[in-house]
């Protein structure tokens, strides 16, 4: 299969956005190409499925090679294994969906679109490459369709945390960027493949690890710098905010995964420990957080923060179990969050305001939506049965492997943290559900339409899918988290 | 006499007759102004054809003149953005009484960098320079009824006499130390005494004035708000470029010696003009002064570029690379600000709120511009500028490379400013819709695709690259 039209399609078709002649056309062309994305998704899930069936037991499939900038060695190369599918199938899920939800923008339709399937291109392309230089470019890619997209269409403070998060992100790659020179200037290549075969000087990991892991850490929200997520998932329209809690942060996580851990084994076992302690307090102040906000989009942004501090966790933990956890948490918090601000967005587009006290007794009302929020805050409590449940539970088990007595108070501590969860989303979840209707205005919206109806079955497919055969997607994990662990392992740990 | 030396002169000879022709043109005194620009036009587009007429390279008339690849390519870069400026300043242009003078000066001043990018000897290149400098100070004026204009070109002829004079110091003192003004008996008889550093030190000053690095950017700003904006276009991306080609020439082989040097000189100059030209970015709000700063700051990153000096020819390569792209950009970006000044006025960043509503065109191209400056994927700007700090990374210079990354950042935030300002901000006066002729829709479109293709091309990268080898 030929990856490059993952990064093919999605510029195609935000080409032929912009030759369209009416908003009409527009959406026709974005659901089409987005659904097309699906199908390239999971085209390539069973391509892998297959390969893999018959034996094939490279570390990465699909490979493709061509130089880009011959004298410097940059390389445009490609290639996945079982963690690229499963982002990729994540991506192509959530973009679906967000083109669902967002059939009712009508200012600027065009450019929203368009946008919106460039930042899915750069995306792609991000968990595809397998270039240090090509990686960067795709992850600098999505920074200013991000800002364009929260400061255009966005609410409330937006122009504040447009440029809040496109500063932050900018900053973030920075860092990434003076780290994958450093990694360039000791091995004088860019390709992954290379570099983990050949160990790097232990003087080399030490200096820049540190700026790979916060550089990707801030896409990540890596507390402290986690402050662009509440403030730009809040202030950004319904879709980008689906795509960057969605998408957008698992690319911080990949990158930590991939980029960080994976090529300086030694370092991350060196800084397991600031690791453990900056996730277990994002899990921590993240839930805490969240227990303060009266705004839902602030509620879902602030317990973004909590749970993907449990991939942080996971990755530094650095056992197999830890780590297929964290990129199986990976994929439930994208599509679980994706789901949680759709159903908001559903809910904002009706009774204009995200107050948790200004709503009450909407199940009655809108049964639809209100479902897809039960679904939502249920998942992101960690019941079992939906994918938040068994993406925690594989990251606690894999913790606890670790038998150092502090990284198990971490454990514990994180553990804990599921207890604040489920009273920040049972209380959101009750006060808005539940009870008398508070506003009458409230009383005649409607429920979901068509294309929200459909764009929250598919990301409830994806939850309950994960939830209920959890193995489909560990399967899928394990081998590529073996590949890591094995060059942990070759590192002397 | 050999004709193959004249062939190795194509563009001086193409730019001497061209001068000529506008000479008639003027004494002649019939031509109109659209007649005049559409022939400089048409011979500018002749003239680029004579790239692919093959050259001998090397030395001629004992080392007052020299050609190689890596010289006819900069002068093509440096050709091609003249041409770009003469199209996109058409609005300006046709209103103008003195049209024939004005391209009379642009050339001479074109003639003067390609001799001094082609000598081989202190002697000419200081001809070369004067011939580039001075012809410019007399088109800073060009707007002969504003008197901002009259101000910039007497700080122009000021500083620019100033600085020549601290060059010329430091050239009779070469001269007292080596007995010669060849770039070659030079090179090697630079040792590093102390009066052979002082005398290198008066001549980087000199170069530093030109490319208006802080300490010496005091007059920058200043000259690019008086002058016409066509100049300050020429200013801003054809003279910095050519002094740039000149400066990475004459540090990496006439001072090569004193690489020990210069190394730290730009390490330190570099992270001061960077963080200079951004923070007074930040608070302008005039566009000209805006991109005054903002190409301040762009020289900082191209003084990273040309401190990599283990790994010369990436040094070079990333260097060419960088101005041929940022030849586009910043040029994409003065386009739209001459058209929209020429047709209404407006020169503020406030002026520009609402633009893409009411022209979309000139927003998304001046939106390019921007990302292109900022180094955002996938336009130019971004390849350009990771590989001069590639380079720069060579010596291991870490904190360097950690200051000029994190400069990015701060430089993305001004020119979101203008992003901000073009795509979001509501305007309480908008401006009309502007009509574009055929000449400024060649020019955006040329821009834009530069911006746009050029790190696609791997050919390109690839060539330069190979050419960089031999200065």
């Amino acid at each position: 299969m030929n990856l490059s039209l993952l990064i093919i399609v999605p510029v195609f078709v935000s080409l032929a956005i912009l030759l369209c002649r009416d908003a009409k056309q527009v959406r026709v062309v974005a659901l089409l190409g987005a659904a097309v994305q699906l199908g390239l998704a999971l085209a390539l899930f069973f391509a892998y499925r297959a390969e893999r069936e018959a034996g094939n037991t490279a570390q990465m499939l699909f490979m493709y090679k061509t130089p880009w900038f011959a004298p410097l060695h940059i390389n445009y190369s490609v290639g996945v294994d079982g963690i690229s599918v499963a982002m990729i199938m994540l991506t192509a899920s959530v973009v679906l969906a967000g083109v669902l939800v967002s059939w009712s923008v009508d200012t600027l339709t065009k450019e929203f679109f368009f946008l919106l399937l460039l930042l899915s291109s750069g995306a792609y392309g991000f968990f595809i490459s397998l270039d240090l230089f090509t990686l960067f470019f795709f992850l600098e890619l999505a920074v200013i369709p991000k800002y364009l997209l929260i400061g255009i269409w966005g609410s409330g403070n937006k122009e504040y945390s447009a440029t809040k998060l496109a500063l932050m992100l900018m900053g973030g790659s920075a860092l990434v960027f003076v780290g994958i020179l450093g990694i360039y200037f000791e091995a004088g290549t860019f390709d992954i493949i290379e570099l983990s075969q050949n160990q790097l000087s232990v003087a080399t990991q030490h200096f820049f690890f540190p700026f790979l892991f916060i550089g990707f850490g801030i896409f990540g929200a890596l507390f402290p710098f986690h402050t662009w997520v509440p403030d730009g998932h809040s202030s950004a329209p319904t879709a980008a905010s689906m795509f960057l809690a969605g998408i957008s942060m698992k690319l911080g996580g990949y990158g930590c995964l991939r980029v960080a851990t994976y090529l300086m084994p030694q370092a991350a076992h060196e800084y397991q420990g600031i690791i453990i302690l900056l996730a277990a307090i994002a899990i921590l102040y993240g839930s805490f957080a969240t227990m303060m906000q009266t705004d839902l989009k602030y509620i879902n942004a602030y317990s973004s923060v909590s749970h993907c501090g449990f991939v942080l966790l996971g990755i530094g933990m650095l056992t197999k179990t830890a780590i297929t956890g964290a990129v199986m948490q990976m994929v439930s918090h994208g599509l679980m969050t994706a789901l949680f601000f759709a159903a908001i967005g559903m809910l904002y587009n009706r009774t204009h305001t995200r107050a948790v006290e200004k709503m009450g007794g909407l199940l009655k009302i809108t049964p639809f939506i209100g479902t897809v929020f039960f679904i939502a805050g249920l998942c992101s409590l960690g019941l079992p049965g939906f994918s938040g449940f068994a993406a925690e539970m594989t990251v606690f088990m894999g913790s606890w492997q670790n038998n150092d007595m502090w990284y198990r108070l971490a454990t514990i501590a994180a553990c804990a943290s599921i207890v604040v969860t489920a009273v920040y989303i049972l209380r959101a979840l009750g006060k808005v559900m539940m009870g008398p209707l508070l506003d009458e205005h409230h009383a005649d919206i409607t429920d979901a339409g068509w294309n929200e109806k459909l764009a929250a079955i598919i990301l409830i497919a994806g939850v309950v899918l994960v939830g209920v055969a959890p193995l489909l997607l560990q399967h899928l994990i394990s081998p590529a988290a073996d590949s890591i662990m094995h060059n942990i392992a070759k590192a002397g740990f | 006499m050999d004709l193959s030396i004249l062939i190795s002169m194509k563009f001086e000879m193409a730019l001497t007759l061209i001068i000529f022709i506008f000479l008639f043109l003027k004494i002649d005194g019939r031509a109109g102004n659209q007649l005049v620009i559409g022939i400089t036009n048409l011979l500018l587009l002749l003239t680029f054809g004579l790239y692919f007429l093959p050259a001998q390279n090397g030395q001629f008339f004992s080392g007052m003149f020299r050609s190689s690849p890596l010289l006819q390519f900069e002068k093509l870069v440096l050709l091609l953005a003249t041409f770009i400026i003469s199209l996109s300043s058409f609005q300006w242009l046709k209103k103008n009484n003195h049209v024939a003078e004005f391209y009379m000066l642009i050339f001479s001043s074109l003639l003067g960098m390609f001799f001094m990018m082609s000598s081989d000897n202190l002697l000419m290149f200081y001809l070369g320079l004067e011939l580039s400098s001075i012809p410019v100070a007399a088109l800073c004026n060009f707007d002969l009824d504003k008197k901002i204009s009259s101000e910039a070109a007497m700080k122009m002829i000021l500083s620019s006499a100033f600085s020549s004079a601290i060059l010329l110091f430091g050239v009779s003192l070469i001269y007292g130390t080596t007995g010669s003004l060849d770039y070659y008996v030079i090179s090697k008889a630079i040792v590093g005494t102390p009066l052979q550093i002082m005398a290198f030190i008066l001549i980087f000053s000199g170069f530093a004035f030109k490319l208006s690095v802080v300490p010496f950017h005091l007059w920058t700003a200043d000259v690019y708000e008086g002058s016409p904006i066509a100049v300050t276009a020429f200013l801003s991306v054809v003279s910095k470029g050519a002094m740039a080609f000149v400066f990475i020439t004459t540090l990496y082989w006439v001072f090569g010696n004193l690489g020990a040097t210069w190394y730290y000189m730009l390490a330190i100059l570099a992270v001061i003009t960077m963080i200079t030209g951004n923070l007074f970015a930040l608070r302008q709000n005039n566009m000209k002064r805006f991109f005054a700063f903002s190409s301040i700051a762009q020289v900082g990153y191209l003084l990273i570029g040309i401190s990599g000096f283990v790994k010369a020819s990436l040094s070079i390569g990333s260097v060419v690379y960088f101005i041929l792209i940022y030849v586009f950009s910043n040029l994409a970006a003065f386009g739209v600000i001459s058209v929209i000044s020429a047709l209404t006025g407006k020169e503020t960043i406030d002026d520009y709120k609402g633009l893409y509503k009411s022209n979309p065109t000139l927003a998304l191209l001046m939106a390019l511009a921007l990302f292109s400056l900022a180094g955002i994927p996938p336009t130019a700007g971004f390849f350009g500028k990771l590989f001069l700090l590639t380079a720069g990374s060579s010596t291991g210079a870490w904190p360097l490379i950690i200051i000029a990354s994190l400069n990015l950042m701060i430089s993305l935030y001004y020119y979101l400013r203008i992003v901000r300002a073009m795509f979001i901000d509501e305007s309480s006066e908008p401006m009309a819709k502007l009509s574009l002729s055929a000449n400024e829709v060649i020019a955006f479109v040329l821009c834009a695709g530069g911006i746009l293709s050029i790190g696609f091309m791997k050919g390109l990268f690839e060539m330069i690259f190979s050419i960089s080898g031999g200065l």
